[in-house]
Order: C-alpha cells, then structure tokens, then sequence
C-alpha cells in the first residue's frame, strides 16, 4: 500500500445491459480524504457505477485500484474488505431488530457461541461519539425517523472499518437541518482521513460540501472540477450534466383565465401517530395556471397529492370545478376530469407485466374509449393506446408489448398521454420528467404547455427547481406541511428558492 | 428476563390457574387439572408444538411454510417405516430425515426458483400425500401386519418417564380436591408423569430455538434474511445459505414431529397428521412468531384434544365451556382496561353467551371441543392482528442483487 | 408475437407431464413392472368410451374448483378453503334437494342456489375477517375448513339432518329422482354424462367473459399485477377482495353438487372433502385461464380414472398420485423460470426492434 496512492482510481469502465450501455469509458480519480461529488442526471449511469465499486455488479471491462492495489470485487464483502462502505439511498434497515443489531449484523462480535452484545455496544459508542453520530443503540429501528436511520447507515460502514465511503442521493429523503448535521458529519469525517463518495443531483449541495465534482452524462465521465481552484456555478454544472443544449421548459405568455378549477381549503393530513404532515393548507388553482410546490421531499407533497386524490384520509374541503369532492372515492374524482401522474411510476401507474393497451386503460377502464357500460371496449382502447403512441412519440414496436420491456422515458411518455386523455381540467402530476432522458423530457414539457394553453389546470410537483420555475405560474413553498412562502417564477432564482425551501431565506412575491 | 416481564408471566400463570380451579370445582371435575390430562396434554402438544416451531424457523427466515403438513406427514412415514424394521429410534431418524427432504424440496421451489411461496407450499403438501400412500401400498401391503393404508407395528417404543417421587406425592394431593393446592398439584404432577423422552426434547428444541436464533451469530443473520434480506445481502450476508439451512431445518422439525405421531400410535397410518401441520402454523401466528407463546398455543391445543378425547360422562366439553367463557371475561376486562373497549365488550358478551350455554345445557356434543382450537384461532387473529409482529419480509421472495 | 407467447406458455406444461412421466418410469422399473406397458394399458383403457365418461364426469368436478380457486389467485387472493365451502354447501344443498318435492325445473335451481350462498356465505367470513381485521385470507380458510369438517360431523352424525341411508352410511335424506340432475348417455350407453358438465362449460366461458371483456374483470386482474397500482387508479382494494372471495365461494358451492345430483343423491360421511386441493392444483396447472384449467382437469381425471386399470398391471395405482404430484411440483417451478424469461426476452425483442427503427429511419 502506498500512502500517496489515490484512494480510488477506476480506469476505462465499462458495462452493457441488455439494450443499454449503461457505463462507457467511465475514468475517475479520488484523492484521500476529500470529498468527492459525482454527479449527473437521473439514468447517467451513477448508481451502476456505484454498483460495481461496490462489488454489487461486475464491470465487462476496466480497471478499479483502491488505494494503490488493483481490486476485483465479486460482492460486496470483497468490497468491504477492501475498506469501502456503502450508505444507500433507500437505507437497507431491518426495521424489527435493533440499531445494533443492524450495525453489527455480517460482522458480529462472539464470546463463545454467543452474540457479545456488551463489546458490540461499547465499540458502537465509541465509534459514534468520535464522529459525532449519536444514536441510542438499544432502540428498536421501527420508532427511528429519518435522520436517525441514516446515521444508522453511516456507523454501520465505520463500524466495519471502511475508510472509503459512497453515499447515494444521500440528502434526498433528509428535511434541512438534517442536511446541514449530515454535512457537519462528513466534514469530520473527512478530518479523520476518511474519502467520502458524494453521488448526487441536487448542485447547490455538491457546491456546499465537495472538493472535487466529477460529472458523468449519458453513461460517461465528462469532467472534473476542483472546487477549491476553479469557481464554478451550479448553471456551468448543470450544462456539464446534460451536454450543451440544455432545454429550458420555459412557459410563455399568461394563459390563465377566470374559472377556478380547483379550489383547496384547510387541508390536512395526519400520520399514523397523529402528526400532521399536510397541516392546513389552502390554495386554489385557476383554468390555464400551472400551480408549482416546491419543498424538500418529506414536507408533505407526496400527502397533498394522496389527499387530492382520495387516497389517504384527511380532513379539509374540496372543491373541483365547483363541486365539493372532498368525499368521493378516487374513482368519481378520476371521472369528474382529474388526471394523476404518481410519484412512483412502476408501483403506482403501471402494470408492468401487462400489455401497454391495458395499461392504456388503468384508472380511465370506465370511461370512453375503454368501456362502454360494464363491459370493455377492447378495440378503442387498443385504438387510443396506437394514438398516444403516436401523439406522445412513446417509442415501442408494437402496443401489445409488457409495460416492463420499455424504457423509464418511454413508459414516463405512455402515462402522460394516458392522463391527458378525455380532456381532463386538472392534472397532478409528481415529477412528471423524473428518470427520463432528455429528449423526452422536452416532449413531455411541450404536452404540458399546450394542455395549459388549452386551458388545464396543473398541480405540479418536481424536485428539478428548474422544471418547477420554468413551467409554473405561481409557485408555493412548502416546509413541514405548511405553506411558508410564494415565489414568482418569473424572477426567483433556483438558489432563492432552494434557500427558502430550508425554511432558511425569504423570496420576493 | 426482566422484573417487569416475569410478574406478567406470573400474572398470567396465577390467573389461568385460578380459572382452571373455579371450572374444575364449579363443575365437580377432576380430570381438568389431573396429571394424567396433564402428562396427555403435553403429548398431545408435541406434535403440533413441533410443528409451530418448524414454521418459526421457517418464517424467521423469510420463507412461508404451508408445506409444514406435507413435511409432517413424510415424518411419520418415515417413522413408520423405519419404525418397523429397526425400531423407534430408527423411526425417529427416518422422520427427521424424510421430513428434511421435504423442507428442502420446499427450499428449491421457493428460494432457487421463486415460486410464490404459498403455492409452493401447498405442491409440497400434495406431493407428500401422494407420495407416501403410494409407498404405503408397496412397502406395508404384503408385510405382516400391515395393511394397505398402514405399516406394521414399530418395534420397541420412546422411554417414557416418571419421577415417583415428586408424581405421587402430588398426585394424592390432587386427588383431595383443595381449591388452587390440589390443581396446581396436579398441573406439577402431570409434568413428571408418563412424560415422553420426545416431549423432553422437544422443550430443548423450544430453548435451544429462543437461544440460537436471539442469541447466537447464526440466529441474527437468519432472522435478517426474513426481516431485510437486501441489507443483509449487502452486509455479506449468504441469505440463500440462511434460507435454505432454516427452511430445511423446519422441515426436519415437522418430521420429527410426524414420527412422533407414528410412534405413539406404534404405527404409520394415511391421513394419521390429521391438519396437525396447518393447525401449528396457527400456534406460531399465535405466538407471534416467537417459541414461547407457540409453546403455550400448542399446549393449550392439546389440552383441549385431550379433554375431548378423554371425556367420559360428557362432562369435559360442558367444563371447557366454563373455562373458556372466563378466559374471555378476563381478556376482556384487560382489554376494557386498556382503553380496547370495543374489543372487550365483544369478549364479554360472547363470554355470557357461553355462561348461558354452560347453564342452559347439561350435555355438549364432543365437536365444540373439536372446533375450539381453530375458533380460538380466528378469535386470536381477528383481534390481535394488529399487535402481530411477523418477519416484515416474510412471504416475499429473494433474490440476489434484486431490489425491492 | 401472441404465438410466440403460446408457445412459451406450453413449455411449462408439457415439462411437467415429461418429467413426470420419467419420474413414474423410474419408480415403475423399481418394482419391476414395465413403464410402456403400464402407460399404454392406461391410455388404452382411458380412450375406452366408459372411461371417457367418467373422465368427462370428474374433470366438471375438478374445472369447477379449480375455477373457484382461480378467480383468487388472479388477484393474489388465496382461497385455500374451498374443501370447507363445497362440503357444506353440499351437504346443506342435499339436505334441502332431499326435502323438496318439486318438479326439476324448480328443485335443481333451488338446490344451486341454496349451494352456492352457503359456499358464498363461508368464504364471507374468511373474506371479513381479512378486510376489516386484516386476516390473511390462507390461514383464516384453512381454520374454517376444520370448523366446517366439524359442523358436517355434527350435523350429519346428531342432528335430524342425517339420516341412515342405504349405503349403511349417514348422510342427508336421499333426493327423490325430480330433485336429480342426471345426465346424458351420450358416448357410453350404460354412463350418463352430468348434467352439470354442460353446465360447467357455460360457466367456464362466463368466467373467461368476465375476467376479459368486463370493467369488474380488469378491476380484478389490475390487483392482481400491482395492488398499488389497482388503488391509485381508483380500484377499491377491500370491496374486490369481498366480491371475489363471494364469488370464489359461490362456485366453490357448487363442487360437490354434479356428483351429488348426477350420482350420489345424498351428502354421507363417505362423500369426497379433499376437491378443494385437487382444485388448486389444477389452477396452478392451468395458469387460471378456463382453457388451460380445462385441460387440467382432463389430464387429472384421466390420471383418476385410468389409475383404476393399474391393478390389472400389478402396480398400486397411487401411481398417478405421485405423476400428479410431481406434474405440479415441476409445472409452478417452470412457470416461474418461462415467465421471468419471458420478461427479459421482451425487453432485449424491444431494444433490438427499436435499434433496428433508428437505423432505418
């Protein structure tokens, strides 16, 4: 081993999926100690090049060295072995065992035959309170929030020794002062002489945190910047991530007419445990007027849209089009003329292992061209499906393939046309371009414009600020269920409204 | 054990104890608390404990295990087969292994090719079956003593027990009929009276269970694999190893549990499991997929098996009316004083309704008896569904370098 | 494309019966019998046109059960005890057709009816408790099979119901012939075909029309593939269990009912309670499509009726319980390994189609 040695140095990786090439020529350099971002858009290849660092996937070709010496991972433990931790981004907790016991689970301390409980406890304790990472080892994982389980995740990787760690979208499920103790965290990490992975999309905390940003785009490494010497903004970097033509979605001319079509009052919705997560709100959105939300995910969107759509319980007044639905089922509210776009597109929109004309029909199966009374009209949903395919560019060779066997962008595509269909007056639509490549991206923006123009009401959620900015009319601020500023989208800035999501900045009206 | 959970334990002991001996004297019985029921209680309780504990390793890895009755009748096959030929423990050997055999079928079904677990499960069960009534016709039809539904007796038998010295004693005292001293003499006595070699075994399995799967290395990475299998894979965890190694175990236990249906009938017979196998998957729900309470679910089984098979005079099945409509009068008045009172208005009520049948009637048919362990079953599961905690991954399939 | 998907869909069937076959090879030549000969024998008792009508007579019993647990399964709901449904609806069934004295034309209709809510009825219960206490429908039904095994016991052995019959046996008052649905001796002269396998098919193809030409049939199989995806697209999850546990239990009443009216004309203690496994089975066999579980249930009742030729061959004929066993075993283990194929091969057939597009283009 050689002290000097780069932490991690991967050479010419590559790899293919079926139909994809998912990482080409990828080339990356991580000095020790330092915090290093790699970024790129959702699809450029970062989780499976975390993957194969991680020994999850192997790589057809390249080299990866860790600290000097030349490693082949078969799985994760050779990774582990080699001083690599992984904190993902959906936490791998098992939420019935105990914080130590998912900490010291795959390398347990015995004293004979047994579990040594008392050493796990003391070598935990002592871990955490080098790191500042306080956690009560005893408790049960399933009373933890959030913050908790991520710092869970961290000493699990330092309790095995890593001195090399990747976090995954680490900040995404974090609300702000959380972020910020994140932060705090690695920077003593960083004191101790350990190199942090960042792997991120959101700029203004790459900006805050890296001291190298590696940006890859379509599957490649494109550049790296120091950001000690260079200065560079999030905008340089973000036309970095998706090449120079970065499309703006930009919406022109004020369209918005009279009619209210939806109109929201004291909205609320409540946890398991009595805390509100929507804690009464209201707003109302015009004909024509796109209505943006911006907030740090887990302030409460998801809840507003599952609220709107009669999916979860909530209390609160309704009104669309003027009529109260507040307590319709989400059945009536979809045949009143309300379209949805879900956050998570395979578990919420799609059945993935049915044709894309019967996923054509899913939440529309009782209404024109899809039935007619009880029974289904096969052909006219056939027949639509062939338009959306058409009008919505979805790029498939025939409609009787499985939802499973297109792409994100593609499958993304084929539910836009779906709930735009039968004219609806309102659209929610969650992260509507979210994991879709660009070019889809661009389509999908203009479906909405036109729609806007043609006098749709939108609901618009995005974790993309510059999405959220160039497609709204009017934009609200969300922060632990509550509305806690308006943004005009004409002059605010990406980084004034992603101050004022923290809760942290105000932003002009 | 902390202080807090052994004076609940107490509680609990003390309370059924005393209900058990206002039943017994209210309904002049001496059978409830004797230590004949007792010793055939606990026999009785092998069996469907076995297999309870067989479905908690299985589950605590993740797998379901409806195949528990396809294993169990494989166990007593074996056991009547090998029973036959080189004796008892022969028999038991063979169950085990037939057994094993059949969780490992179950473990490739479901683990390496990811059939649906249930359904796996449930083609386990009809192989079984089939499988051993055909062997049954070839192998015992023209042996002597045999038949073409059963094998020829099982040469020699599993040593019972009995400890004199503490039996008797006790056993005079029961038979005094004191209020509390005379059933809790009883209760003791039934312990050390006639009791099986295998029913001493398997309350080490039942210990040795709680110790390896909460104590050992070997336990935690097991029961990771049925709470989170992802993060145990990306901890290094082998959770196919796991998988396999608890699902196969299971099957080896419900095997053991089949011989010694075998065994103590002295022989092998078609259809002898009689749903033993889906009856202790009920007492690990019960249980909540944890040894002690599947324990006491099993005991409780067949303690209500041995009052009906044992009663003489009509006399039981009117008793465990009694018994059961006070148990419910003081799970009710629980779950009335934690705050549960619709709960435990229904438990009230129904526990009147019985009290009404109990003094309204003076004979009941032997089948309340046969339907109460599956209606305490469903009464458990319809009120206690939420304060279950099973694996969280029990039931969903696995595999390597898949999310989920 | 759809014949490709034909094709892959027999692969899984057609390994079973193979290594089933193998499998029984072995065990034959193990006790020294002759495979081909024991194959032939029963193939050639089977095509006799006796044997075809009690193939034809069994396989409406099996099509029916499997039916009753196939419309579950197409929304992940497993109704594991339809032994308990069509016990009881049989024996209540019987019970009422032993009492009347009407015409057929009124007595076989009712006698259905009252089957098919007693059926409806005990899986209402598994079906309650699993949507308002959150039961899981594979326990709750395994329990209410004991309970009703119990009932049938007490009712039949100690109440007025049961009554000695002629076979020496108890059982519900023998139906008086109006009350009988016999059937036609269409292909043997001395066996009649049911009555009820005409009336079986009808209900195949009604259940085909159902799950695929109607809004409640993709309401049903929209569960089935992403019960998340079923709620967002506003299907109401607990209203579908009900109404498929109902239906599941109607049908599974009617089970025991072509052998009850077309034969037996009593529920005694002999009558069969273990249709509701064979039935899962089957389903599984025939990938819960009517066509498929037609030909499953052909293939079981053959393996029944034609086991009954084995003695003449000196081999036990819980032979073909073991073929039927392993024809399972191998045929779920396959699906699984066709299906995810399946989805991996359309996904490379799209990419490829789709390059193919560009470079044209």
């Amino acid at each position: 081993m050689n002290d000097s040695a780069l932490a991690v140095e991967l050479k010419g990786i590559w790899k293919r999926f079926p139909g994809v090439i998912a990482n080409s020529d990828i080339n990356l350099s991580i000095a020790p100690g330092t915090v290093h971002a790699i970024v790129g858009e959702n699809g450029a290849g970062k989780s499976t090049l975390m993957k194969i660092l991680y020994g999850m996937q192997k790589p057809d070709e390249g080299t990866i060295a860790i600290n000097g010496e030349f490693k082949e991972f078969e799985s994760p433990s050779d990774a582990i072995d080699a001083g690599i931790g992984m904190v993902h981004q959906h936490f791998m907790l098992a939420d019935n065992f105990t914080v130590l016991e998912n900490i010291i689970l795959g390398s347990e301390p015995r004293k004979g035959a047994k579990l040594d409980f008392d050493t796990a406890r003391n070598q935990i304790n002592s871990i955490a309170a080098e790191n500042g990472l306080a956690v009560d080892a005893d408790a049960l994982v399933a009373d933890l929030g959030v913050g908790d389980r991520q710092r869970i995740e961290i000493l699990k990787v330092l309790y095995r020794g890593a001195r090399i760690l990747i976090l995954d979208e680490p900040t995404a499920v974090l609300v702000p002062h959380e972020v910020d103790e994140l932060f705090n965290t690695l920077r003593d990490l960083k004191r101790e002489g350990i190199t942090i992975m960042f792997i991120s999309h959101k700029l203004d905390e790459v900006l805050a945190i890296a001291d190298e940003i590696t940006v890859i785009r379509q599957g490649t490494t494109v550049g790296s910047v120091d950001t000690k010497k260079q200065n560079i903004s999030a905008l340089e970097l973000a036309e970095m991530m998706v090449g120079s033509e970065l499309p703006t979605p930009e919406t022109r001319g004020n369209t918005i007419r009279e009619e209210v079509v939806l109109d929201v009052t004291n909205l609320s919705v409540h946890a398991a445990g009595g805390k509100a997560i929507v804690d009464d709100i209201s707003f109302s959105i015009r004909s024509g007027e796109i209505l943006g939300i911006a907030g740090v995910e887990g302030n409460g969107q998801a809840e507003i849209l599952d609220a709107l759509m009669g999916l979860v319980e909530n209390t609160g007044v309704v009104h669309f089009k003027g009529e109260d639905i507040s307590n319709q089922s989400t059945r009536s509210r979809r045949e009143l003329g309300i379209g949805f776009i879900p956050e998570d597109r395979h578990r919420q929109a799609l059945m993935l292992e049915a044709p894309l004309w019967e996923n054509r029909m899913l939440g529309h199966q009782t209404m024109a061209p899809n039935s007619k009374g009880f029974l289904l009209n096969i052909s006219g949903a056939k027949e639509d499906t062939q338009r959306i395919v058409r009008e919505y560019d979805v790029r498939t060779p025939s409609i009787d393939v499985l939802a499973s066997a297109l792409s994100g962008g593609n499958q993304q595509k084929l539910i836009v046309g779906r709930e735009m269909s039968g004219s609806p007056r309102l659209l929610i639509a969650a992260h509507p371009t979210r994991g879709v490549d660009v070019g889809a991206q661009a389509a999908i923006w203009d479906h909405l414009r036109n729609a806007r123009e043609a006098g749709l009401a939108v609901l618009l959620i995005s974790a993309d600020l510059d999405e959220l900015i160039g497609l709204s009319d009017t934009i609200k601020v969300l922060l632990r269920g509550q509305f806690v500023a308006d943004a005009n989208p004409a002059t605010v800035t990406p980084q004034e409204l992603g101050t004022a999501m923290t809760g942290a900045g105000k932003v002009s009206a | 054990m902390n202080i807090l959970k052994q004076r609940r334990m107490f509680m609990i002991a003390f309370s059924a104890i005393t209900i058990l001996s206002i039943t017994r004297t209210f309904t002049d019985n001496s059978d409830l608390t004797s230590a004949d029921t007792i010793s055939q209680a606990l026999g009785f309780a092998v069996p469907i404990g076995l297999a309870g504990l067989a479905g908690i390793w299985s589950e605590r890895a993740g797998v379901v295990n409806i195949g528990l009755e396809g294993m169990m009748v494989l166990g007593t096959f074996g056991a009547g087969w090998a029973g036959w030929q080189w004796g008892a423990w022969a028999g038991v050997l063979a169950g085990v292994l037939f057994g094993a055999l059949g969780g490992l079928l179950l473990a490739v079904a479901a683990i390496t090719f990811g059939v649906d677990q249930i359904i796996a499960g449930t083609a386990v069960n009809l192989l079984a079956v089939g499988l051993t009534k055909f062997l049954a016709i070839v192998l015992f039809t023209n042996a002597p003593g045999g038949g073409q539904a059963q094998s020829p007796p099982i040469k020699g038998s599993i040593p019972n027990i009995t400890v004199e010295a503490i039996a008797n004693p006790l056993i005079t005292l029961h038979d005094k009929g004191i209020f509390f001293i005379s059933d809790v003499a009883g209760l003791v006595a039934g312990l050390f009276y006639q009791l099986s070699l295998l029913s001493v075994i398997t309350f080490g399995l039942f210990a040795g269970t709680s110790y390896i799967l909460w104590k050992t290395r070997f336990g935690l990475r097991l029961r990771s694999a049925g709470e989170n299998p992802w993060a145990a894979d990306s901890l290094g965890v082998n959770v196919v190893k796991y998988k396999y190694l608890a699902v196969t175990f299971s099957g080896l236990l419900a095997g053991l549990g089949g011989a010694y249906l075998s065994i103590a009938s002295t022989i092998y017979r078609n259809g002898n499991t009689a749903g033993r196998g889906f009856i202790g998957l009920a007492t690990m729900i019960f249980g909540n997929w944890r040894p002690g309470g599947t324990g006491a679910g099993a005991i409780m089984f067949g303690y209500i098996d041995t009052l009906r098979l044992i009663d003489t005079g009509n006399k039981n099945v009117r008793g465990l009316i009694l018994l059961g409509a006070l148990v419910l009068f003081v799970i009710g008045a629980y779950l009335m004083r934690t705050g549960k009172r619709s709960t435990g208005t229904a438990f009230a009520i129904l526990g009147s309704v019985m009290i009404g049948a109990f003094l309204a009637a003076k004979n009941f048919p032997p089948e309340v008896a046969q339907v109460a362990p599956y209606i305490t079953t469903l009464l458990v599961l319809a009120t206690a569904s939420q304060n279950l905690r099973p694996p969280a991954a029990d039931g969903v399939p696995f595999r390597k370098g898949e999310g989920h | 494309m759809n014949l490709r998907r034909l094709g892959t869909s027999l692969i899984a069937p057609l390994l079973g019966v193979g290594i089933s076959i193998a499998v029984t090879s072995v065990i034959l030549i193990a006790i020294h019998a002759q495979p081909l000969a024991v194959f032939s024998s029963m193939i050639k008792y089977g095509a006799s046109a006796h044997a075809m009508t009690l193939i034809l007579n069994l396989a409406t019993t099996y099509f029916l059960s499997a039916l009753a647990v196939a419309i579950g399964f197409k929304m992940n709901l497993f109704n594991i005890g339809v032994n308990g449904q069509y016990t009881l609806g049989a024996m209540v069934g019987g019970a009422v057709a032993g009492s009347l004295h009407l015409p057929t034309i009124l007595s076989v209709p009712i006698t259905i009816a009252v089957a098919m809510i007693v059926g409806a009825g005990w899986a209402g219960i598994a079906a309650w408790l699993k949507v308002a206490r959150g039961v899981s429908e594979v326990i709750s039904t395994i329990m209410l099979n004991f309970i009703a095994t119990a009932i049938i016991s007490y009712t039949i052995v100690r109440t007025s119901v049961g009554h000695e019959t002629s076979l020496n046996v108890r059982g519900t008052a023998m139906i008086p012939e109006s009350g009988m649905l016999r059937g036609i001796p269409l292909l043997d002269p001395k066996t009649e075909i049911y009555g009820f396998f005409f009336i079986s098919i009808a209900i195949g193809i009604l259940y085909w029309f159902v799950l695929n030409r109607t809004r409640f049939g993709y309401d049903l199989r929209a569960t089935g593939h992403s019960a998340t995806a079923a709620r967002t697209s506003g299907i109401d999850a607990k209203r579908m269990t009900v109404i498929t546990m109902l239906i599941s239990g109607a049908l599974a009443g009617l089970v025991g009912l072509p052998y009850l009216l077309g034969d037996a004309g009593s529920y005694n203690l002999n009558f069969p309670t273990d249709w509701g496994f064979t039935g899962i089975a089957i389903a599984l066999l025939g990938r819960n499509n009517p066509i498929g579980i037609a030909v499953g249930a052909l293939l079981w009742a053959f393996l029944d009726v034609a086991s009954g030729q084995l003695i003449l061959e000196g081999v036990p004929r819980e032979i073909t319980t073991i073929m039927q066993g392993v024809i399972v075993i191998v045929v779920v283990m396959s699906y699984e390994i066709v299906r995810r194929n399946q989805v991996k091969s359309e996904q490379k057939n799209v990419a490829r189609a789709l390059e193919k597009q560009e470079v044209s283009a």
